[in-house]
């Protein structure tokens, strides 16, 4: 079968606009749903589930948040580990408070939280840009860590300074959170909340709203000369992107981790999405699911390979061995392809459609 | 009856007294100790072709951003469609009616050329987010209808083979191509062109000299247009105004202003 759009026309702007207008690339996307949707909760092991597919979609939705303010608007941001605090430190706030309302709905709530905190520390990116704009985020990242340590009223007065997951029922007696629930669905519900959250970004990102945070990230004077307001295109895009890594911290406590404290948003987080959303690629979603693979699944592989081969190397060794390929593919992405993964497959994906006949 | 005598006179009095779109008064503007404007003032009809030459750095550019608020003249006023202002935003200036295009392209270069020509439409998009976020009802009518204006924009510019490229793959000639297409989309009252055939062969010059007449002519837009060549801003311009050092040396018909012995001197780098 051929990869192509021969013979596929469109008829109409509405179906000329879709995000995949290829039937060969429909198919794909609909092979993927079944997989996650239902081979993966059937045929994977609780250890798969929680270890690589929870993480990985958890970390996916805070990339999608870092790379919609890096690279669909342009502002550097170093704050998306304490972005994801936010949503964390909130969404336990709130389920204290409410303790019988739907999990489901409080993670989503968290996010506005992050969004406004988000909004808060955007305000410097109407002023400072670049390398200046991601010290105030650092700053950012630093005060929210020290937030998260010195209220205890966050974490309700516990004594381990941790929030620890309580249980959550759902959807009539089902166990979504807290030690008792089931990774599997726990994967659901993170799965679908994840889905849906890309597919709502694409539909941002390719009307209006989008349009306009690209042509602030592309040329902000242009901008403003066709009528967007930085004050508005930037603050949007710092609320948008804060409320997804907000909920995706969320998430990441209430459906994966179970219990955090401050050392779960800190810096190095920070840099873990950046690298995420670099490798994958700027500008992309796609890119961003695949910088997250990349950047969870690979070492998890990797770690498990001298078991699987029967070579006896110490686990610091293979530790060694991860961040050196992990730097080295940075470095390798930044000055060789700075679109990163996504990137390298759209370029796949032009020359098998004019594969055999590259000139015809 | 009187009707033999009224009309003429209505006539004559237009003739006479065009509508003045955009009046620039006593304008000056300095960098520091650079005057790159001096008290230069002159007006532009509803509806013409007005040119803008001068040398190198006789503050041309520097005009146009003025009119279209990116610049801050420290005096003189600005009195654009009867409002009056000394300064003002970008923003403002789009929302009134004035798009332009840049002496070095500055279109979006991480879009396809349908999304920069869509860009020209962000002031006329006013679905709310929510409706964004889903893509859907309203947002998508709304997406279509504007995708429908900017296809004829395509159309008119003829650039439909390059629709999905990025603009950063583009040559330079098309590139200037898609910015014209971009400003038009805004549909301004008054289009401000910086050099738009700049760097092009004579081919590429003349299309673009005929999408500007077509622009004018068909839908009646106003515009302002830097250009170097005096043959295009002879073929071109209804009126002319002059620039050298920040100072306006002559304004009138291309042909006035082609035999104005300031101008040669001016063009000839004849000191003064
Ligand atoms: N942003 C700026 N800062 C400092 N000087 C400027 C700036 N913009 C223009 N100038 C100066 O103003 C003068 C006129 O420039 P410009 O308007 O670009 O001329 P033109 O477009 O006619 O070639 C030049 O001397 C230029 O150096
Ligand atoms: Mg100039």
């Amino acid at each position: 079968m051929f990869y192509r759009e021969v013979g596929q026309f469109k008829t109409n702007y509405t179906a000329d606009s879709q995000v995949f207008p290829i039937l060969q690339d429909k198919l794909g996307i609909i092979a993927m749903l079944v997989i996650a949707y239902l081979i993966i909760p059937l045929a994977g092991n609780d250890f798969f589930i929680t270890t690589v597919m929870i993480p990985f979609l958890v970390f996916t939705l805070a990339t999608i948040g870092l790379n919609i303010l890096v690279g669909y608007t342009g502002q550097l941001s170093l704050g998306t580990g304490a972005f994801m605090g936010v949503g964390a430190y909130s969404c336990y706030k709130l389920t204290t408070i409410f303790p019988d309302v739907n999990i489901i709905i409080m993670v989503l709530l968290s996010g506005f939280f992050a969004a406004a905190i988000g909004i808060l520390f955007g305000l410097p990116s109407l002023r400072i840009k670049g390398f200046y704009l991601a010290v105030t985020t650092l700053a950012a990242q630093f005060f929210l860590e020290w937030a998260f340590i010195r209220i205890p009223w966050l974490y309700n007065y516990n004594a381990s300074g941790a929030i620890e997951v309580p249980q959550r029922d759902g959807f009539g007696g089902v166990v979504l959170a807290g030690a008792a629930a089931e990774p599997v669905t726990r994967y659901l519900v993170v799965l679908s909340i994840v889905l849906a959250m890309t597919w709502v970004a694409s539909n941002i990102i390719r009307g209006r709203i989008g349009r306009s945070w690209m042509m602030i990230r592309d040329m902000d004077i242009a901008a403003e000369l066709m009528g967007v307001r930085p004050l508005y295109a930037k603050l949007s895009a710092f609320a948008v992107s804060s409320f997804y890594c907000g909920v995706a911290g969320a998430m990441g406590v209430f459906f994966w981790l179970g219990a955090a404290e401050v050392e779960s948003f800190d810096i190095n987080h920070s840099f873990l999405f950046l690298f995420m959303a670099i490798i994958g690629g700027l500008g992309s979603l796609i890119g961003c699911y695949m910088g997250a693979a990349f950047i969870w699944i690979l070492p998890i592989i990797i770690r498990a390979l001298p078991g699987a081969l029967g070579l006896d190397i110490n686990a610091a060794t293979v530790e060694h061995i991860n961040f050196m390929m992990i730097g080295g593919m940075i470095i390798f992405f930044l000055i060789v392809e700075p679109h990163g993964l996504a990137r390298l497959w759209q370029i796949a994906k032009e020359k098998l459609r004019t594969w055999p006949f590259p000139y015809s | 009856m009187n009707m033999a005598v009224k009309p003429a006179d209505a006539n004559d009095g237009r003739a006479n007294a065009p509508e003045v779109m955009l009046d620039i008064s006593n304008i000056s503007l300095s960098f520091g100790g650079v005057h790159a404007i001096k008290d230069v003032s002159f007006n532009i009809h509803k509806g013409e072709i007005r040119a803008i030459i001068g040398p190198n750095g006789a503050g041309k550019t520097s005009m146009l951003n003025v009119i279209n608020g990116f610049y801050h003249p420290q005096v003189g006023e600005i009195t654009f469609k009867g409002n009056t202002r000394t300064q003002m935003r970008p923003y403002v200036a789009a929302t009134q009616g004035i798009a332009r295009t840049f002496q070095n392209v500055a279109l979006f270069h991480g879009m396809s050329t349908l999304d920069n020509i869509m860009s020209g439409r962000t002031l006329k998009m006013h679905k709310n987010f929510f409706w964004q976020m889903l893509r859907y009802g309203p947002a998508m009518q709304e997406e279509v209808e504007h995708r429908e204006r900017v296809e004829e924009i395509i159309d008119f510019l003829e650039i439909q083979h390059i629709r999905r490229t990025p603009v950063g793959r583009l040559p330079y000639g098309l590139q200037k191509r898609v910015e014209l297409a971009r400003a038009l989309a805004m549909e301004p009252e008054l289009l401000l062109l910086d050099e738009p055939m700049a760097g092009m062969n004579l081919e590429e010059k003349e299309d673009m000299s005929r999408f500007i007449l077509d622009v004018n002519d068909q839908f009646g837009t106003t515009i302002a247009l830097i250009e170097h060549d005096m043959g295009v801003v002879m073929d071109l311009s209804t009126r002319v105004v002059v620039l050298d050092h920040g100072e306006k040396i002559a304004d009138g018909t291309p042909a006035e202003v082609s035999s104005d012995q300031n101008v040669i001197d001016a063009y000839l780098g004849v000191a003064h």
